[in-house]
């Protein structure tokens, strides 16, 4: 597929950001090519430079940063020394960028058949009284229903997964050569990824056009793209034909990355570097939560009916299991995890943990109630889930002072034990969060909800921010503290191949209800239910060793 | 800043030593923010020791050297009562600074209390509020201040409270919509999880976070609150001749502009004006102060 001269060729390229302690090279002498009508995919974790890499580019670097050596070459002109004039000419009109959260990119003021006009008038390939036209024919083509009501629609009007295809939308309309996806699905659900890569990948390869997709998902590059380069800190490891990277890696990081992302057919300890002994499994013993016909309702707002987040659900989580809720955005379950953690009140329904109904409590007088350091939680996101005033220590201890009345003497041999359980070093104790990495942050979100020995642990998605290598890291040591505290999870997740690593038993909900539950193995296996089957077949999956030609072909 | 309350005072030494090394950070990164600091220290100086190192007693009376011009024995001449300016102008900063200080602390404390609330609770108790202090913002603020000084009686308390609560509603509306993005924040949901009840939550755990933006606050309002005294001072509100204040100094040496005798309200009026822009150049400061995400 690759012609002689490629449409985009970047050689030895670097680019320098200017910080408070000198020049920081974000990336080193990188050299890519993609060819006319190929999917070139560049896969790396938080901080390997594959955004800067795309910014640089499209020359839309911020201020600190320039290019300090290499060149780019699109389409036979050098993009790394033309003038801003040029740019300005190119960009939208010969290549376009697709970015990560659809809503920050479209105006919220501002109706989005409006701004694919903007476009198309600004490129002159339309003039006032022809743009409407031509701008609903434009979201007709990312397939958006009725688009001439949604013409007039504001993006918070839309879902998530809508305003990305009029962001696909505005990015297409001038009919670029090259369209820059800079991790186009991350936050959407995994049937609207799905939806929303198809339509990407079936319009870029109608027209020919080449693309370049930055994602930290392994399973999506492989899924969607020719060639793969990896890159890692700054600097680009691997680059080959999809099929023959999974077949046969070979650098080290490629290696790990690989063993880090959950397949088909992985266990827990599959995924770190070195193989280890699989965790024991605990006894299943006494229920421990039992949630019996719980629902919540949100009332009425202006004319409209009451809204039934929870409709109804009963469950059980044993002793010494761990039970997976799994569902897609919307579906309800972090409004049963709220009611669960007690920081809402259910409309009705018991919910009975360690033998206390503690719906009976009120949630917000629950947290004084000696049930409450049974009952913790680890957050979805572990930078938002720390006070950014305070230290590392303050956060684990909080929870110490308040409910276990310690002295912060007392704590700090406590706290130091903790440290070293979830693997966090001492020394960064006094370190604030914005001084911590992303895996440094979730073991603090740990260590605090096992502060107090709880006796079930609610985790929220505990690791759909982190890194895959860092997410191995995390959920092998889940499992470990699992046995070494006998404690019971609760794991909440929109990700079935995490799910499945972690959770004895596992719930699908949909619309508030739980529509199917068993065994793990059994349930993904061979799922009863047709929108659990539609979950399974949405996630991407690398091919694994011996299933090289597995790869999907996306065109619908 | 009486007002930046250091809710972090169990922290060690090392933790003391780092906000120096951030505080020498902060000036050594911006120009502006030290010329400022600097600036501030002089006033700080000329409040805490002015009346102990002016060459003149500033009451003192002196018919025969009356509105002298400016020269080596009266820096800033004299006024018609034979008084030194320029020591009336050192002396007088401890007033001003004191009634500033005072009013900007307790519109920040009570607007920030107030805010808060609103803010955390929304509701009945954020539409009370917000209503409350739509009525405020309705007067024009000058003239609302004015008739609580009228109303309430003559004296610097006064001034003080009037100023306070001019100034009340930009600190608790900062303090609603700060607080308000935060109340849901993944941090909060672990407070409570921690066992912190509503209002530790909110004192402990939201409140803090907003600092930064009211600390630009304070200072632009400090800037204000010193105006809006000596604007009181100069229609005859609050503090009374002979006393020596930046806003009766004006006044009265207004009317000899026109008789050529500048310096009575020009080195006055300057002096205030360098306050003012003191105050208003240290906001940016005191927000890279208070902002723990600027200590690397």
């Amino acid at each position: 597929m690759m012609n002689a001269i490629p449409l985009l060729d970047i050689r030895d390229l670097t680019v320098e950001f200017a910080t408070r302690n000198g020049a920081v090279t974000a990336i080193e002498r990188v050299s890519f090519a993609i060819g006319k009508g190929e999917t070139v995919g560049v896969v790396g974790e938080s901080g390997s430079g594959k955004s800067v890499t795309s910014y640089a580019v499209m020359r839309i670097l911020d201020r600190a940063g320039r290019i300090a050596g290499g060149s780019i070459v699109f389409g036979g002109i050098g993009i790394d020394k033309a003038p801003e004039k040029v740019m300005t000419e190119l960009r939208g009109r010969e290549m376009s960028m697709v970015f990560q959260n659809p809503r920050a990119a479209l105006n919220p003021i501002r109706a989005i058949g409006r701004q694919i006009e903007d476009v198309l008038i600004e490129h002159a390939l339309a003039v006032r009284a022809t743009a409407k036209k031509a701008a609903i024919e434009i979201l007709r083509t990312v397939k958006i229903a009725n688009p001439e009501e949604r013409y007039h629609a504001y993006p918070f009007e839309l879902s998530g997964g809508m305003c990305q295809r009029v962001v696909i939308a505005i990015a297409l309309a001038c009919r670029p050569q090259l369209l820059i996806a800079d991790e186009p699905t991350t936050g959407l659900d995994v049937t609207t990824q799905k939806t929303v890569m198809d339509l990407m990948v079936e319009l870029t390869r109608e027209r020919g056009m080449s693309s370049l997709l930055i994602t930290h998902d392994l399973g999506l590059a492989a899924a969607y793209c020719d060639r793969i380069v990896v890159m890692e800190k700054g600097k680009v490891v691997e680059q080959a034909r999809t099929d023959s990277l999974f077949a046969d890696p070979t650098h080290p990081y490629t290696k790990r990355l690989l063993r880090a992302t959950p397949r088909l057919d992985s266990q827990i300890r599959d995924l770190l570097p070195e193989p280890r002994p699989a965790p024991a499994i605990l006894p299943r013993g006494e229920p421990l939560l039992e949630i019996r016909d719980m629902v919540k309702e949100f009332p009425a707002r202006n004319g409209s009916a009451a809204f039934r987040a929870v409709d109804g659900i009963s469950f059980t989580v044993h002793q010494g299991e761990s039970l997976g809720l799994v569902g897609e955005s919307g579906c309800g379950k972090s409004t049963t995890s709220a009611m669960v953690m007690r920081l809402l009140d259910p409309t009705s329904g018991a919910i009975r943990f360690d033998g206390t109904d503690i719906a009976a409590i009120p949630a917000g007088r629950f947290a004084r109630s000696p049930e409450r350091g049974k009952l913790q939680m680890v957050f979805q996101d572990p930078t938002d889930s720390l006070n950014p005033r305070w230290s590392a220590f303050d956060s684990i201890a909080d929870p110490m002072y308040r409910l276990a009345g310690m002295r912060r003497a007392e704590a700090r041999e406590k706290i130091e034990s903790l440290a070293r359980l979830v693997g966090l070093p001492i020394d960064l104790l006094d370190r604030f969060p914005h001084q911590l990495s992303g895996g440094q942050k979730a073991r603090v979100g740990i260590a605090r909800a096992i502060a107090l020995d709880p006796k079930l642990l609610i985790l929220d998605e505990p690791t759909a921010a982190l890194d895959v290598s860092v997410q191995a890291v995390v959920l092998n040591l889940l499992a470990d503290l699992k046995v070494e505290l006998g404690m019971s999870y609760l794991f909440i997740s929109h990700d079935l191949n995490v799910v499945r690593l972690i959770c004895d038993r596992v719930m699908v909900m949909r619309q508030g209800r739980i529509i199917e539950e068993g065994e793990t193995e059994s349930v993904l296996r061979a799922p009863a239910d047709a929108y659990t089957r539609t979950l399974l077949e949405a996630i991407p999956h690398p091919p694994g060793h011996s299933t090289v030609h597995a790869r999907p072909e996306p065109v619908a | 800043m009486t007002a930046t309350a250091d809710h972090s005072a169990p922290k060690a030494a090392s933790q003391r030593n780092s906000f120096w090394r951030h505080f020498r950070y902060v000036l050594a990164s911006n120009p502006v923010t030290a010329l400022a600091f600097a600036l501030f220290l002089l006033i700080v100086l000329a409040a805490v020791l002015g009346p102990a190192l002016v060459p003149y007693d500033p009451l003192a009376t002196n018919g025969a050297r009356a509105l002298q011009p400016p020269s080596w024995q009266h820096w800033f001449g004299t006024d018609h009562l034979g008084r030194d300016v320029f020591s009336r102008v050192v002396v007088a900063t401890r007033l001003d600074l004191t009634i500033s200080v005072a009013a900007v602390a307790l519109s920040f404390v009570a607007g920030s209390v107030i805010g808060s609330l609103a803010g955390y609770y929304g509701g009945w108790t954020d539409r009370i509020v917000g209503r409350g202090l739509d009525t405020i913002m309705a007067f024009p603020l000058f003239v609302l201040a004015m008739g609580i000084v009228a109303a309430a009686g003559n004296t610097i308390e006064n001034v003080i409270y009037a100023t306070a609560i001019i100034n009340l509603p930009f600190y608790a509306r900062m303090a609603r919509a700060e607080v308000n993005v935060r109340r849901n924040a993944g941090f909060v949901q672990a407070a409570k999880l921690s066992g912190n009840s509503d209002l530790r939550v909110l004192a402990m755990h939201i409140f803090p976070n907003s600092l930064p933006p009211m600390m630009v606050q304070i200072s632009l309002n400090m800037g204000w609150a010193i105006l809006n005294a000596a604007g009181l001072s100069f229609i005859g509100l609050g503090v009374r001749p002979p006393t020596p204040e930046w806003g009766i100094m004006v006044a009265e040496g207004a009317n000899f502009i026109v008789s050529g005798e500048w310096w009575l309200a020009l080195f006055p009026g300057a002096a205030l004006m360098l306050a003012v822009f003191t105050f208003n150049l240290l906001g940016d400061g005191l927000r890279d102060l208070v902002d723990p995400q600027r200590r690397t």
